[in-house]
């Protein structure tokens, strides 16, 4: 058997489509963080909750109205997204004019919100969501096993991503969303309408954050807390990439899993920590971040 | 007499400012000092410990404008090195424990403060939150720890090897004088040169540059002794309730010294002291009632009326009133 480090090929292999896979999810979430810090200069804290919400909104979805996982992946991120701009016109915009750092608090209480009301309709244990029937069993590569499952969440994860980045650098709605990054008020005076653009992106990175959690529905268990968790690693994965460019995001969320995975082989007792490890590191050599432009 | 006309009018409100102030400090105090006779001093205690913890938070948040989300780091650090070094040295007295535990926050503090005062705003709250996390992993693996138990039957032991603690009217007495102390400190870093300097890196950070501060260096300070208080807290909770546990390591502690503070009122002395003591009492009603599991919806529904409609607090609106009304 073939052997990397002392670590069989396929574990080896194994582990690494593992991170991969969590990579993407990284690299979902910290792009639609990145989306919506670009146009509101807030960090949603209530990011995770709502990749929870798409998780959890899927499972329902499903039990009660008999909506499959296709009809979800694309129903799930709308009616979500759709709770994002509610939120956006109903609060966010309230304290808009207001220190960045009230945005984040306030999100921090919407997540709050969310995961206690799930927590004491569901419980914390988690319920499974079953993988659909066409993307069950898997593909033998020779030197490892493949889910088909796994595989599908890479591509979509990817597809989605590099259709975000189209969007966002190669269309003109991205180009006034880019444009409203740099100034607002300044597109506003050409006759852009910018508080209805605020709240489609804030929509748009809510949905994102929705979609990953219905990819992830049948991949980990579905809990009110399987959000909260993960939101700080991706925060860690947003500090590490800096939110200066979209393609930033996508590639430092991949490697992130990719080095998480890879410690899992070589030493998994450090797997929890190591991506806050690297955080430091890059704290210390280039600390506005892999991809940031300002300090 | 004859001083006082010298004086010009603005030094005779300031100096008749600190004389008022100086009087509610000593009202305070003495109330302080009865409460035990009307309330259980175990609930007055854990009080007490968190609004130390929010007062340091505060020092940071209010003064230098800092939001740290990783400040149940340095409150869980604090509590269990005390915890573990007086249950592993019968021979330690409680006030040598809590020492310790301070200065190991005092440690990670300056850990954390070198590393996160490079990120400014929402990336200094991220930053702060990912270490904190951190930690919290390291506290669930590391062997000494008791995991996910965390660890039980800290012993409170004799104060100075004299007085015992185990009972809850001493310790309530020893908790208040390490609350005097720490709120001391805090009242006299706001209220020097070098609070002002704070102010003022809060205020404009580009021109405090440009006045030849070093404003890392004040930063950092800044820092470590908000991380250094937060762990005193943490120590003094650890030996009171004789117990370290994980919770403190979790970020919904973090979150909720943010909200305590906010409540009470960000930037001001004595706000943080008024939001634990609704936080406190508000868990500690709710978890009697039938509402008990929707602490946190009930908490994040607080967090959010806060940040829309009432961001100067209580104790800020007061001050508003106060100023509007008496002036």
């Amino acid at each position: 058997m073939t052997m990397i480090f002392g670590v069989p090929l396929a574990v080896f292999m194994g582990q690494l489509m593992l991170g991969l896979i969590n990579g993407a999810f990284y690299a979902l979430l910290s792009l639609g963080l990145a989306v919506i810090f670009g146009l509101l200069k807030i960090i949603n804290f209530a990011h995770g909750a709502q990749y929870m919400l798409g998780a959890f909104a899927a499972m329902l979805a499903l039990e009660y109205l008999g909506i499959n996982y296709w009809a979800a992946l694309l129903l799930v991120p709308l009616v979500v997204g759709a709770l994002g701009v509610v939120i956006e016109r109903l609060v966010l915009r309230r304290i808009a004019h207001l220190d960045h750092l009230y945005g984040l608090l306030l999100t921090y209480g919407l997540a709050l919100i969310f995961e206690g009301t799930l927590i004491n309709i569901f419980g914390v244990s988690g319920s499974s969501y079953p993988t659909p029937e066409a993307l069950q069993g898997g593909l033998n590569l020779g030197f490892m096993f493949l889910p088909t499952y796994r595989a599908w969440v890479l591509v979509a994860a990817l597809v989605v991503c590099g259709g975000t980045w189209f969007i966002i650098e190669r269309t003109r709605l991205g180009a006034y969303l880019r444009a409203g990054t740099e100034n607002p008020a300044l597109m506003q005076a050409f006759g852009v309408n910018v508080p209805q653009l605020i709240t489609l992106t804030y929509g748009f990175g809510v949905a994102l954050a929705a979609f990953a959690g219905v990819l992830a529905a049948p991949l980990y268990p579905v809990s009110p807390t399987m959000g909260s968790s993960l939101l700080i690693v991706v925060f860690a994965v947003v500090v590490i990439g800096g939110m200066g460019s979209i393609l930033g995001a996508i590639i430092t969320g991949l490697a992130m899993g990719l080095i998480e995975g890879l410690t899992k082989v070589y030493y998994p007792e450090a797997a929890n920590t190591v991506i806050f490890l690297v955080m430091i590191l890059v704290l210390l050599l280039r600390p506005s971040g892999l991809f940031g432009k300002e300090a | 007499m004859a001083t006082t006309q010298h004086l010009t009018p603005a030094m005779q409100r300031q100096r008749s400012a600190r004389l008022r102030r100086n009087m509610l400090y000593l009202v305070l105090l003495a109330l302080a000092l009865l409460a035990p006779l009307a309330i259980y001093p175990v609930f007055l205690m854990k009080v007490l410990c968190f609004a130390l913890f929010a007062c340091a938070f505060n020092l940071l948040l209010g003064y230098a404008g800092l939001l740290s989300f990783g400040h149940a780091a340095f409150l869980a650090t604090g509590g269990y090195f005390t915890g573990i070094m007086l249950s592993s040295y019968p021979g330690l007295t409680p006030e040598a424990g809590i020492l310790i535990g301070t200065l190991a926050a005092v440690v990670l503090g300056t850990f954390f403060g070198v590393l996160s005062i490079r990120r400014q705003g929402i990336y200094f709250a991220m930053v702060t939150l990912a270490l904190a996390q951190m930690v919290y992993f390291f506290f669930i693996q590391a062997p000494f720890t008791g995991g996910e138990d965390g660890l039980h039957g800290v012993p409170r032991g004799e104060l100075f090897g004299m007085i015992s603690l185990s009972d809850n009217l001493p310790m309530y007495y020893f908790v208040l004088t390490i609350f005097v102390i720490g709120f001391a400190i805090i009242q006299r870093t706001v209220h020097s040169p070098f609070g002002q300097v704070l102010k003022a890196i809060r205020e404009n950070e580009p021109r405090a540059v440009s006045l030849g501060y070093n404003v890392d260096a004040y930063k950092l300070v800044a820092f470590v002794i908000s991380a250094g208080l937060a762990g005193l807290a943490g120590s003094t909770k650890t030996v009171v309730f004789q117990l370290a546990s994980l919770t403190d390591a979790h970020w919904h502690m973090s979150g909720e010294v943010i909200l305590m503070t906010l409540l009470g009122g960000v930037g001001t002395l004595f706000g943080p002291v008024v939001g634990a003591g609704l936080v406190v009492s508000l868990q500690t009603q709710l978890a009697q009632s039938p509402l008990g599991n929707w602490v946190s919806v009930i908490l994040g529904a607080i967090f959010v009326i806060c940040v829309l409609s009432f961001r100067s607090g209580i104790v800020g609106e007061i001050g508003k009133l106060v100023r509007k009304n008496f002036k």
